[in-house]
């Protein structure tokens, strides 16, 4: 039975009920969502499990061949994809629980949220452009729903900020599609990649930039990213923590990459865009959150800056670098999700962001302050944790690409990291605890369990690192290595 | 050529959006620039004296439209209309907070 239906009906259908079955008990929605979370956190090792390294499995709905009819696509780099979506996604849902407790209207949030995973998991799985983007505006119109979920204030500004660089992303993404298309005559990515092979139009230029421009902004790469630092702080933390750990991953990175390594097929012009514009967001997102007095803010940021690091490593285009940027993308959605949890169990608990009406809290929040310490090492690099693995691959690729001089950035921006991520340790959880503070208790179990989890896979990570790699990531970096064989893969011959 | 009336279109749409300190206006703009790329899309599937793709005893011949431009272009135009309702309805609940549709006058949020 092909099981890549099921990543889509599920959520979808979930999504529906959850809202209806919220309307008799609330508690009900809570079991239905965790669920369903969990099913969906499963499948993807199901499927790692029972298929081979690089098989490709191809799912023709309705039994129409591409290019006419629409297919859903399964290589090394969906599996990948899959596996964050989901179990970052089964997370927070568990962290929900007890988090949106003091919102009303529970259910409707996991109506969204099931939705966002529907269009998160379409992006990666589909075969065509159309799709692409049908798909990714079902993830980010959920996703501005969500952002303005408190109906605060600063939460509708945020998120009518995110709605209308969202939209903007979405029109010069379907306006790039529309010329491929007139290009093309098609929409399937494999048969558009093989069309288009040998043809150096300057529609296809123009293609690629309005490509880069869309899905840029819905990575937040530097010149792009100005919606992300109000959206992702605004939001209610496990849904901060999808944002940062997923969707700008799922929707930017995973797509850019897709586009630009297996349709149009990667190029020196290309690896210099990829690398200036990472190298802008690394040391841009890492100034920025240097000077931040918000937790949430500052971890907003920091996410701008490792991103960074995910398009730089793309950048280089060889085996080290991509493996160091996919290893990276793997990481870093463990532990700046685990950073969103840990900032929403300390407001959960004190009330606060502001990192210098806090100090101490390690003492009275010893769970959260434990994990905080792990992720915060992690995302620095030292040697132990996962962190340090990928950005010294990252380095690696670098100064076989022969750039040195950007080897020495990538470290100094590392340094950077570090720096922050001390500053706001020593504020909130180390350091004297204020007399105001001594009464606060820890966050419930169930935000409890989520973080301990992903702390859990932050070392594990970071232990394990060689099985992960030969299992999860090297069929990844494979399909990206190959480029546009992509099409003869997925069309045969 | 017929296509730079939809990039026209786009362009003051995008003006718009820039410009524009009223957030009803830069709705407008969004939409605007929505409609002219469906306009680019559909104009993309014209095809001078061609049929419609249904194949029946009178129709000959091979020059039928691609129907794929026109099935693209409702499914944008409904995922339009999904995204302006919602953006309407937060400008409604903004105009609640602030009292106030000016873009510059909404600033709580600061960096």
């Amino acid at each position: 039975m092909n099981l890549l239906p099921l990543f889509i009906a599920i959520p979808l259908g979930t999504a529906f009920v959850v809202v209806l079955l919220g309307k008799t008990r609330e508690t009900y929605s809570d079991i239905l969502a965790t669920i369903a979370a969990l099913i969906l956190a499963i499948l993807p090792f199901i499927l790692i499990l029972t298929l081979d390294k690089g098989e490709v499995l191809v799912y023709n709905m309705g039994k129409w061949l591409p290019p006419q009819g629409i297919n859903l696509v399964l290589d090394g780099l969906s599996r990948l994809m899959l596996i964050i979506i989901n179990v970052v996604g089964f997370l927070a849902i568990v962290y929900s629980v007890s988090y949106m407790k003091k919102f009303t209207a529970k259910s409707k949030y996991y109506g969204l949220f099931m939705l966002m995973l529907t269009g998160m998991n379409g992006v990666v799985l589909t075969g065509d452009f159309f799709n692409l983007f049908v798909f990714a505006e079902i993830a980010a119109i959920s996703s501005y729903a969500l952002v303005a979920f408190g109906v605060e204030a600063e939460e509708l500004e945020a998120s009518f900020k995110y709605m209308v660089m969202g939209s903007i992303a979405t029109i010069l993404i379907l306006f790039s599609i529309g010329l491929l298309y007139g290009l093309t005559g098609s929409l399937n990515m494999a048969d558009v990649g093989r069309t288009i092979q040998g043809n150096g139009s300057t529609l296809l230029s123009f293609s690629m930039v309005l490509f880069l421009t869309g899905f840029g902004i819905k990575a937040a790469i530097i010149p792009f990213h100005a919606w992300l630092p109000d959206a992702h702080p605004s939001a209610p933390a496990p849904v901060s923590a999808m944002l940062s750990g997923v969707l700008i991953k799922a929707l930017g990175v995973y797509a850019l990459m897709r586009i630009f390594f297996n349709v149009f097929g990667f190029n020196l012009q290309v690896s210099w865009v990829f690398m200036i514009l990472g190298l802008l967001s690394i040391f841009g997102g890492g100034l920025l959150a240097l000077r931040q007095d918000d937790l949430k803010r500052l971890l907003a940021y920091s996410s701008i800056s490792q991103m960074g690091f995910i398009i730089l490593g793309l950048g280089c285009g060889n085996y080290w670098g991509i493996l160091g940027a996919l290893f990276h993308l793997l990481n870093h959605s463990c532990f700046k999700s685990l950073l969103f949890l840990n900032s929403g169990a300390v407001e959960y608990s004190v009330g606060t962001r502001k990192l210098n009406k806090m100090g101490g809290l390690s003492k009275v929040m010893p769970v959260t302050g434990a994990t905080s310490t792990i992720a915060s090492l992690s995302i620095s690099g030292i040697p132990p944790f996962n962190g340090f693995w990928s950005k010294l691959f990252i380095i690696i690729g670098l100064v076989q690409a022969n750039h040195f001089v950007l080897a020495v950035l990538a470290i100094l921006a590392s340094v950077l990291t570090l720096a922050y991520y001390l500053r706001m340790q020593r504020n909130t959880f180390f350091g004297k605890l204020k007399k105001e503070l001594e009464r606060i208790k820890e966050a419930p179990l169930s935000m409890c369990f989520s973080m301990i989890v992903l702390a859990v896979a932050c070392v594990g990570l970071g232990i394990f690192f060689y099985p992960v790699m030969k299992v999860i990531l090297e069929p990844a970096v494979e399909v990206l290595q190959e480029g546009i064989k992509y099409s003869s893969i997925i069309l045969g011959g | 050529m017929i296509f730079f009336l939809s990039f026209i279109l786009f362009l003051i749409g995008l003006y718009c959006v820039l410009i524009k300190k009223n957030l009803l206006k830069m709705v407008m703009g969004i939409v605007i620039m929505e409609y002219s790329v469906s306009l680019f899309l559909i104009l993309l599937g014209y095809k001078k004296g061609g049929f419609p793709p249904i194949v029946t005893a009178g129709v000959e011949g091979t020059n039928f439209v691609d129907p794929l431009p026109q099935a693209l272009v409702i499914t944008a135009i409904v995922i339009s209309i999904a995204s302006l309702a919602l953006i309407i309805s937060l400008c409604m609940r903004i105009y609640q907070k602030y009292k106030t549709f000016d873009i510059t006058k909404i600033r709580k949020l600061k960096g």
